[in-house]
């Protein structure tokens, strides 16, 4: 029995397709449902995102439910930033519980990096313990060692970053979130598909599924922001010269094109078993991204 | 050892105002070393309170100094019983330790912080201080090259680096090193891979409850225990 329809459809063998939404900051929902009603039926699962950036927004937890009460198929985002062991614990039970069973682990960005910059950082466990946290949720047992009533179950992903500048420790994680229990990886933002090359001939030794994280980029200015604001983001020059060579407004048509070429050269080489499409802000282009890159016109 | 940085003569200011008589007292241990409380510190900031006071008479303070060998053991500061005779306030330049032990010490006299206690740090270079050691009371250096993750990692996590480091700098800052890109270059560099293949279990915090204490009466005394 998989854990989740999402589950299913990572195991059918077909080309995967998630994306992501950042919920608001406040308690008006409204545009993150339109997104939802707008994503549910284009791709098979939807990430719902914690707190990215350190930035508070709307609970990732609630938006799953928001998510499934839309008829889509959530992924909890799940840091360990905000969280000790018995709060992620008693989050997993009630995920479990409502019918979110996709989660995605996570350390979690520094709170240094967003806008409550004066709050504590928890971190009371990382990324891979998280994973080996629910699968020991999952054997019927808390991390006190102590039985639960009625387990939880999920599929679990986590992230790893194939174009990191020193890839060897980041392999070493990556080797750590397997054994731990992950099932899935949805990448950092792949830009240079070489990199990508390299990392799954490294990693096609686990039985795990790739899914290339694909960043929606808007114009030169917002790629060079990425690269100097956020962590992990590496947008190669050649990109950042595409987007300045288009007229004025052009930027996000350009950027379109270039995430919709990317994802077509993936699934036309089978370089990994899907894609994750970050359109950071705009969400709402994601059907048509997926669209273009089956098109003919979209060379890969 | 213990790293400090003085208080802002403003903040010093305020905290004495409702005070006339205060001694100044300097510990001569590590806020000596790192030149935030030691004795020339004292008598700096004994100048600065002066000088403030006469540019600008706003209320009248009398100011006494004295510097001890340590503020954290009580035979040492039984020196300053006669100090402190009839002052009204003590501002302690000790780190936190220091400024507790002298309130203990003194239960009728308010005894105020002329330092901010930062890290336990290593001289890198001349004046230059970093943060080594976090305290936690359950040390695994051992297992990561001599480089402490929990102090050295802004996120303090155990199982390898967070996707953030660009140039084996951390997400947090250009100017800092990632914990984890040194350790894995140490274990490398030491044949010592397989230590941080190893899976950490999560933290056991039970060993560090708050407040903590350490008995070791034998090493210091024959005692009963001894006997």
């Amino acid at each position: 029995m998989p854990n989740s329809l999402f589950e299913e459809k990572l195991n059918s063998g077909k080309f995967i397709i998630t994306t992501e939404i950042g919920p608001p900051k406040g308690c008006d929902i409204s545009e993150m449902v339109h997104h939802i009603d707008i994503l549910k039926d284009a791709v098979d699962a939807i990430n719902v995102t914690d707190h990215q950036s350190s930035v508070l927004r709307f609970p990732s937890l609630g938006g799953c439910l928001v998510v499934k009460e839309h008829g889509g198929e959530p992924i909890l985002q799940m840091t360990c930033r905000d969280r000790n062991r018995l709060a992620l614990q008693a989050d997993l039970m009630f995920a479990c519980q409502r019918g979110v069973h996709n989660v995605l682990t996570l350390t979690g960005d520094s709170v240094d990096v967003g806008d409550h910059k004066e709050a504590k950082p928890v971190f009371d466990i990382d990324s891979v313990q998280l994973t080996k946290l629910i699968r020991t949720m999952e054997s019927g047992y808390d991390m006190g060692g102590n039985e639960l009533t009625g387990t939880p179950n999920f599929c679990i992903g986590s992230t790893v970053h194939p174009e990191s500048d020193f890839i060897e420790p980041q392999l070493v994680k990556f080797d750590k979130k397997v054994s731990a229990g992950v099932q899935f990886f949805q990448t950092q933002g792949i830009f240079d598909l070489s990199k990508l090359r390299m990392f799954m001939q490294y990693s096609s030794q686990f039985p795990v599924k790739i899914l290339a994280g694909i960043i929606v980029l808007s114009s030169a200015r917002m790629a060079k922001y990425m690269n100097a604001n956020v962590p992990g983001i590496m947008v190669p020059q050649n990109l950042i010269d595409e987007l300045a060579g288009v007229e004025k407004g052009k930027g996000l048509a350009k950027g379109k094109e270039i995430a919709a070429r990317t994802i077509k050269t993936i699934e036309e080489e089978k370089l990994c078993h899907g894609v994750h499409l970050m359109a950071v802000g705009n969400e709402g282009i994601v059907p048509e991204i997926i669209e273009m890159s089956r098109s003919e016109s979209v060379k890969a | 050892m213990i790293v400090a940085e003085r208080k802002p003569l403003d903040v010093i200011r305020q905290m004495i105002a409702p005070y006339a008589k205060v001694l100044i007292v300097g510990c001569g241990t590590c806020v000596t070393v790192c030149g935030a409380g030691g004795e020339r510190e004292v008598s700096f900031l004994h100048d600065e309170l002066r000088l403030a006071q006469a540019k600008n008479p706003d209320g009248m303070h009398t100011y006494s100094e004295y510097t001890i060998k340590r503020q954290c053991d009580p035979e040492f500061i039984d020196l300053l019983d006669a100090k402190a005779e009839d002052v009204d306030a003590i501002i302690s330049l000790a780190c936190g330790i220091g400024v507790q032990a002298v309130a203990d010490h003194f239960p009728d006299i308010p005894v105020l912080p002329g330092v901010n206690t930062t890290f336990n740090g290593v001289s890198s270079e001349y004046g230059v201080w970093d943060e080594r050691c976090a305290t936690c009371g359950d040390c695994r250096l051992d297992e990561t090259g001599g480089i402490c993750p929990i102090t050295r990692c802004t996120k303090g996590i155990l199982n390898g680096p967070c996707a953030g480091p660009k140039d084996g700098k951390c997400e947090v800052s250009k100017d800092m090193d990632c914990a984890w890109v040194l350790i894995y270059q140490r274990l490398e560099r030491l044949g010592q891979l397989d230590k941080m293949r190893r899976y950490y279990p999560a933290r056991n915090y039970q060993v560090v409850p708050r407040p903590r204490r350490i008995v070791v009466k034998s090493n210091v005394t024959a005692g009963a225990e001894n006997a």
